[in-house]
């Protein structure tokens, strides 16, 4: 099966021209991904919290979709790298008002910004973006509908791998929502990507989308199997609108068999990391006692998140800066 | 005028004809087949030697945009596009603004076409008062107005007792039901087939049984009935096995498939490439190789194009917000040759698939060159390769994934009533 179209996203020297999606990326550049943001690690525990590399640069937070942590994250990295940053909630108003996306588009780029970072509520939204967008504007993806949240993904790939080092002996056990979830999907690619040794999913059979295996991931439908082993547990947000409609009875119930405690987690391996998007639903998805026990390394991604949104947005910058130089 | 077309290879799957023969056409009609017929002597002599005489086509299913929706097309400029790919008669769904749940849209919808001139328009009345799915439109009324059968379009009438009776009422003046298979429910916010493509991109898909179901459900209806319906653009494996069995206990339903489902699957949808948004949606190759069997085994008797011209914005979103459908008139027949090319079928069961068989779904006498037969015929180059890109492209939509894309066959002249409609330079 063909893999999502790649040449929208690196160019002809294999540099990040926009960040869109893991699927079809190569390990090479999910590594210097990481090594990048390794390198960015320390700015934000240093007195002056800031490197200049952006200077001059302006970068648009376009959300169509409210968030807070993936915005100010995104917010803060931009700051620290020194460019100049404008949030625009658009919401759903600019569709109720009837400007098309394409008009919101042609708007900013008529201020001559140098970067959209793109949240939108449907699959596809920044691809669609990217390949309309003028040329010398990189698009960050920030989550689009159920499709991909790449640098969710890479944050949590920066977590693991400062936790566990080699991606290559570890067992990873995504539990959840991950029929509706964008960031299971990144994922799952992600964790492939670098030679993960196994990626499972845990969930009830009405939340697995079909076809998932063919992304590399395997199926289990009990959470104790699925934890068995376990190096890493990641579990994701169940959102309150799955109870209405026929995906699951209650919360409650979902708690009883996929909601992850401590003594489930027993069957993981005994240095299990646990790791969670946010935000938390407490007693639905996850045991407070294990959120804010010793093996959770939840707060450890945010601060993570800023660290790899500075590595992408530097390296799809700077690779249109470098792409401009081999023009001129 | 009388018109002699010489040395063509004809083509009239009807009457079991595949030969290198001359045409006899005068007063709107096919005069002779062969020999000239006492007398006959011609005002224009097309030597069409090399070429391909077949009779026009009949499109099961063409969205004009008119009325409604003249920014997307009209009656006129599809109708162009139409007689420039060989196709005679188009067949709209009732699904236009207004709706066709009345007499006076449907004569409307005439009076254009035949001002328009440049080629047949059938409709199909609503089956429904504004495809509400619960009242009974007026079915005589919309037949006496010229209607060909009835249909809800892509409306659903998901209750099962308004769908019986509507069938019931529909038999009552001898008016096929023409279907649109899809199971509400389990279609409703989603966009592409259910399946790994669909769940890589984060698109909710609509699964294959939502088809089957809805086919198993008018199935038993036309069993308690005895009301004949028609499967439109059928888009699953499934649905095809389940077609040919109740054809083969005599149930009196037919099908068709859109051209675009011979050709594309889920894989082509890509990375959200709006040009492939279509409904139903495009399946699996399994599903596409059952449904050119089916067109083989005559099962599918009809390839129509399920042309769908939208002006440029329509597809200038994220993908679930792009308006589904494909631009088709103009590449209809080049793609259906194409699969003649590849051996997937011979050229009668093409060209059988594009006249003769659509003709009996609608129960009109055309599609056949048969002597006396009205003179709708379609001239065709089999060997002329050529770019379907915008300068190419009549109809006044050039939403299509085919596009760009080289085809071989193309249209040299067609004839409305033994009138020349269209003509190419090199005829």
């Amino acid at each position: 099966m063909a893999s999502t179209d790649n040449s929208l996203q690196v160019d002809a020297h294999g540099r990040l021209k926009h960040f869109l999606t893991i699927d079809g990326l190569d390990r090479a550049l999910l590594v210097n991904i990481l090594d990048t943001a390794e390198s960015f690690a320390g700015v934000g525990e240093r007195a002056v919290k800031k490197v200049p590399l952006l200077r001059g640069k302006t970068i648009v937070n376009l959300f169509f979709e409210p968030s807070t942590r993936t915005r100010t994250t995104f917010e803060l990295a931009a700051k620290r790298l020194s460019a100049d940053v404008l949030n625009i909630n658009a919401g759903t108003s600019s569709t109720t008002k009837g400007e098309s996306l394409l008009d919101t588009l042609r708007t900013l780029e008529a201020m001559h910004c140098d970067m959209f970072v793109v949240r939108h509520s449907q699959s596809g939204a920044a691809h669609f973006i990217a390949r309309h967008a003028a040329p010398h504007i990189s698009v960050i993806n920030g989550g689009d509908g159920r499709h991909a949240h790449p640098t969710q993904a890479m944050l949590d790939m920066f977590t693991i791998r400062r936790h566990k080092g080699e991606f290559s002996s570890l067992k990873v056990a995504i539990v959840g929502d991950v029929s509706h979830s964008r960031v299971a999907r990144s994922q799952i690619h992600a964790l492939v990507t670098l030679g993960a040794a196994e990626v499972r999913i845990v969930a009830p059979r009405t939340l697995v989308p079909p076809g998932i295996e063919s992304l590399g991931a395997s199926v289990y439908h009990d959470l104790r199997a699925g934890l068995a082993d376990a190096d890493v547990v990641i579990l994701l947000r169940l959102q309150n609108e799955r109870m209405q409609g026929a995906l699951l009875p209650s919360s409650h119930e979902y708690f009883q068999y996929y909601g992850v405690t401590e003594e489930k987690l027993a069957a993981a391996a005994t240095d299990a990391i646990v790791m969670h998007p946010g935000p938390l639903n407490r007693g639905v998805e996850i045991d407070s006692d294990v959120a804010d026990g010793s093996r959770s390394v939840i707060l450890s991604q945010v601060s993570n998140g800023i660290a790899i949104r500075m590595a992408v947005m530097s390296m799809a910058i700077g690779s249109h800066a470098a792409a401009d130089r081999e023009d001129g | 005028m009388r018109l002699r077309i010489s040395g063509a290879r004809v083509v009239d799957p009807a009457n079991d004809v595949n030969t290198v023969t001359d045409v006899f056409i005068a007063e709107g009609h096919v005069q002779a087949v062969g020999k000239a017929p006492d007398g006959f002597e011609a005002d224009r002599t097309l030597d069409a030697s090399g070429l391909v005489l077949i009779p026009g086509i009949v499109d099961l299913r063409a969205r004009l945009g008119e009325p409604g929706a003249e920014h997307k097309g009209t009656i006129a400029s599809e109708s162009r596009a139409a007689a420039g790919g060989g196709i005679t008669t188009l067949c709209c769904p009732p699904d236009t603004d207004p709706i066709v749940d009345t007499p006076a849209v449907a004569e409307l919808i005439h009076q254009r076409a035949a001002s328009s001139g440049l080629a047949r328009v059938e409709v199909l009345g609503a089956l429904t008062r504004e495809l509400d799915g619960q009242n009974l439109a007026e079915m005589g009324a919309l037949k006496e107005a010229g209607c060909l059968g009835v249909s809800n379009a892509l409306q659903a009438v998901s209750n099962t007792e308004v769908m019986r009776r509507a069938m019931e009422y529909a038999a009552t003046f001898g008016l096929t039901v023409f279907v649109h298979a899809e199971d509400p429910w389990l279609a409703r916010g989603r966009l592409v087939h259910d399946g790994a493509v669909g769940t890589r991109l984060g698109l909710a898909g609509i699964p294959e049984i939502a088809e089957t179901i809805a086919v198993a459900r008018e199935l038993l209806l036309v069993e308690e009935t005895g009301t004949r319906v028609h499967f439109c653009h059928l888009s699953t494996g499934p649905a095809v096995d389940m077609v040919r069995d109740a054809q083969s206990h005599g149930l009196p339903v037919s099908a068709d498939v859109a051209i675009h489902q011979l050709y594309l699957t889920e894989a082509d949808v890509g990375s959200f490439d709006g040009f492939c948004h279509v409904r139903p949606p495009l399946r699996g190759i399994d599903d596409r190789a059952r449904l050119r069997a089916g067109v083989r085994a005559g099962v599918l008797a009809g390839i129509c194009s399920d042309h769908q011209p939208h002006e440029l914005d329509a597809k200038l979103n994220p993908f679930s917000e792009t308006e589904p459908g494909i631009s088709a008139l103009d590449s209809l027949l080049a793609l259906v040759l194409g699969l003649v090319d590849s051996d997937e079928f011979t050229l009668s069961q093409a060209i059988s698939a594009l006249t003769s068989g659509p003709a009996a779904i609608l129960g009109i006498a055309r599609g056949t060159l048969s002597v006396g037969a009205v003179a709708d015929a379609c001239l065709f180059d089999p060997n002329e390769q050529w770019l379907l890109d915008d300068a190419n492209m009549r109809s006044r939509g050039h939403n299509t994934p085919f596009k760009n894309g080289t085809l071989k066959g193309r249209v040299v002249c067609t004839l409305l009533a033994g009138r020349i409609v269209f003509e190419s330079p090199s005829c």
